[in-house]
């Protein structure tokens, strides 16, 4: 055969994360066993008893400020959410004149919010997950990492520099695109309106947005391929199958949950993403499909608190952080759904004792991958890498 | 799938067509092709004007087509199925390397000629002329260089500690099963989820509660910044001490030494590299957030090293207010939002560097 498929290909000898979170899944928590220790020891000296104390204080006082969280944004929107909005002075001028309530003040920058984000993923997530296919099952195994780390890098640029960088390069190298989508495909309702003369679309927009999950996506799914075990890919192949037909019958189906939920990360990412939009879209407050036209594109609940925060007097702002709120409850859905998924269906969890881990996940988090390859590469794991992964 | 009903089918008799070596490409078709094809498009895009975004385009799509077609003439489906998604996969690479790569160049090549020493050394400053009557703006970045010091040194004072104590907690101390232990885990969770933006109205609604609506600090958006990075920082300190292996906890307790001293002294040094990497690829996760210390520390021009009172400037709300807010001088203000967006960018790679330097140095001895 010209293209050796049975030849032993990456996943063994790579050494990236993948190798290291799996036999932290399953080794167990360090913790679970010397729980029991501690209650048969005779005597506990203060300097322990201090120490717990501390780092029981630290992990309540994360519950303390997501409460805080909550509480200060509930508190501080309210009196915008309950006034009258017809009579208020103050609310019937400004970035939150002429609206009948609250709620229709917030209607259609969530609109947008998910709009705006829902392109981004429908554009970013074929190609975050062939990325991580690349490097996880055709890349040459040496340069694999490599190609993870430049890929990651994507995720430590900051917001700003993308809305930059928006501005200046996809701007001008979308209008010849977006000009003639519109000329050809205007009747279809996203194409349709006046096109764009300056490039400041939602389009560009959610291209740029799109950029920025794709680390997110790509670093989770990249984890969860890596995952797949051994002898279900190897045994596709003993049977005949391509490369392709072996990820189609061995990754995907053993990967899938963990592929949704990184796509659910990454749509909260987006859902949140606030100077990229600000900068590039020229927005307005409606309900709106077109995505290439100036002035006519839906805003988005976090790029409307940016601009229109400094030139706000209080119970605008009041009614700002209302909106903030809104967002803060979607994202956290969304999130919620994203682990929830994963605990539900994830491959690790049917064996063993299920509901443990809602980490089943790698890290949600680029950087903590990353700090995980460089960690893996030091020796300090190399006892259980070894001990677990050849059993 | 073909695969598995082909393989049932009955052996045909007489002889047999080795359906291994029967119609195959030669070995190396897919460069031959990728080359072939890209010199031949490069000579078509001479003839009508050559661009290098229509050249990489084109010659993809040609290149995927090619391939696909020849290996379904020669081979079988499966096999140009195979072939072409493995295109497919690799232009999908080489894709995320273009938004990586243009960003990177444009910040260098609009940023170097704005930065150099007196852009670092001084703020920014109008002076007006009473005999011209004209004001001359020189940008400056000081102020937003030390605010942005100041303000993720304070947010890291704050989650350094909360974090990985958090941590200890979570893989030392709690059983994984205890309420709090699973709370604990399941609200990280949830907190790695918080949109920047509203860390930066949460730090606002509570400093604006305190000190009424104007209050505007530095550690105000110091406070919004430590909410998003400490769960990075727990859930990597999580990570990074799963790894010590438990026999080093269990050889020290065998030796009678107490939890304290052994995880201040057997588990914290051997998984400090891990710790200390994470800890930085938090900060420069933190250090180039705009939107939450553009609400908690609003913006200014002026020169600010006090955390606790007035506006403070920081090199991300300078690159935003630098275009959205320009000054009189727009092409000015322009010039100074891209110098900052390159500060920045140093003191991502600066962080990014020291983590994976430290990541090597601090790797536990013997072993190196």
């Amino acid at each position: 055969m010209s293209e050796p498929p049975a030849s032993p290909s990456e996943p063994q000898g790579y050494n990236g994360a993948g190798q290291t979170t799996r036999t932290i899944a399953t080794n167990g928590r360090p913790g679970a066993s010397n729980g029991s220790a501690r209650s048969g020891r005779a005597k506990s000296r203060p300097a322990d008893r201090i120490f717990l104390g501390l780092s029981t204080g630290a992990a309540a006082s994360i519950m303390v400020i997501l409460a805080g969280v909550a509480l200060f944004l509930i508190v501080q929107s309210i009196p915008a959410i309950s006034a009258d909005w017809h009579t208020s002075a103050s609310l019937n001028s400004g970035p939150t004149a002429n609206q009948a309530s609250f709620w229709t003040y917030v209607a259609p920058l969530v609109w947008g919010t998910v709009f705006v984000s829902a392109l981004a993923l429908i554009m970013g997530t074929p190609v975050a997950i062939g990325i991580a296919l690349f490097i996880s099952h055709y890349a040459p195994r040496r340069v694999a990492g490599v190609l993870g780390y430049l890929v990651d890098l994507l995720a430590a640029v900051p917001s700003i520099v993308f809305g930059l960088w928006g501005i200046l390069v996809i701007r001008p190298f979308l209008l010849p695109l977006e000009t003639w989508l519109n000329h050809n495909l205007g009747w279809f309702p996203l194409f349709s309106g006046q096109a764009s003369a300056t490039g400041s679309t939602l389009f560009a927009g959610a291209v740029v947005l799109a950029v920025m999950i794709l680390p997110i996506i790509t670093s989770i799914s990249r984890e969860i391929f890596l995952q797949t075990p051994r002898l279900h890919e190897e045994a596709a192949l003993a049977l005949g199958a391509t490369k392709w037909e072996m990820i189609k019958l061995s990754v995907f189906p053993y990967a899938r949950s963990g592929v949704v939920s990184a796509t659910l990360l990454g749509l909260g990412r987006a859902l949140g993403e606030t100077m990229a939009i600000a900068l590039i879209v020229s927005p307005s407050l409606i309900f709106s499909l077109k995505i290439l036209t100036d002035g006519e594109n839906s805003q988005t609940v976090a790029a409307n608190i940016a601009l229109n925060f400094p030139i706000s007097d209080t119970l605008q702002r009041q009614a700002l952080i209302g909106t903030g709120l809104i967002l803060f409850v979607i994202s956290l859905a969304v999130n919620l759904v994203a682990r929830v998924i994963v605990t539900r269906t994830s491959p690790g969890a049917k064996g063993r004792k299920a509901k443990r881990d809602i980490a089943q996940l790698p890290p949600s988090d680029p950087s903590t991958v990353l700090a995980l390859d460089d960690a893996s590469r030091s020796p300090v794991d190399f006892l259980e890498r070894d001990g677990v992964s050849k059993s | 799938m073909t695969a598995p009903s082909s393989t049932r089918s009955s052996v045909p008799r007489g002889p047999i067509v080795n359906s291994l070596k029967s119609g195959q490409l030669p070995r190396f078709i897919e460069g031959i092709t990728l080359g072939v094809v890209l010199l031949v498009s490069a000579g078509v895009f001479a003839l009508i004007g050559f661009s290098i975004v229509g050249w990489l385009v084109v010659s993809a799509i040609v290149y995927l087509l090619a391939i696909g077609i020849m290996s379904s003439l020669v081979e079988n489906r499966r096999k140009a199925t195979d072939r072409v998604i493995r295109g497919l996969v690799t232009v999908a690479f080489l894709l995320a390397l273009i938004p990586l790569v243009s960003t990177l160049l444009t910040v260098i090549i609009r940023g170097i000629g704005v930065v150099n020493w007196q852009f670092i050394t001084t703020t920014t400053s109008h002076v007006f002329n009473p005999t011209t009557l004209t004001v001359t703006t020189t940008t400056g970045a000081l102020q937003a260089i030390v605010g942005t010091l100041i303000i993720t040194g304070i947010a890291a004072l704050i989650s350094i500690p909360i974090g990985i104590l958090t941590a200890i907690y979570l893989v030392e101390y709690a059983l994984p099963t205890q309420w709090m232990a699973r709370t604990v885990t399941f609200l990280v969770d949830v907190m790695t989820g918080i949109p920047s933006i509203v860390a930066g109205l949460f730090a606002f609604s509570l400093f604006s509660l305190l000190f009424g609506p104007k209050a505007f600090s530095g550690f105000s958006a110091a406070v919004a910044l430590s909410v998003l990075m400490i769960p990075i920082v727990v859930r990597s300190s999580e990570e990074m001490l799963k790894l010590v292996s438990m026999e080093l906890r269990e050889a020290s307790y065998a030796l009678g030494v107490s939890k304290f001293l052994t995880i201040t002294k057997v588990v914290l040094p051997t998984a400090i590299a891990g710790l200390i990497t994470g800890v930085m690829l938090a900060i420069a996760r933190v250090v180039g957030e705009t939107a939450p210390i553009f609400m908690a520390a609003s913006f200014t021009d002026n020169f600010n090293a006090n955390p606790f009172n007035g506006p403070m400037q920081t090199l991300p709300v300078m690159a935003y207010t630098g275009y959205k807010f320009p000054g009189n001088d727009i092409q000015a203000s322009i010039d100074s939002a891209w110098g900052a967006a390159l500060l920045l960018i140093i003191l991502v790679v600066i962080l990014n560097l020291i983590a994976r330097i430290v990541a090597r140095v601090f790797a536990p001895k013997g072993l190196r």
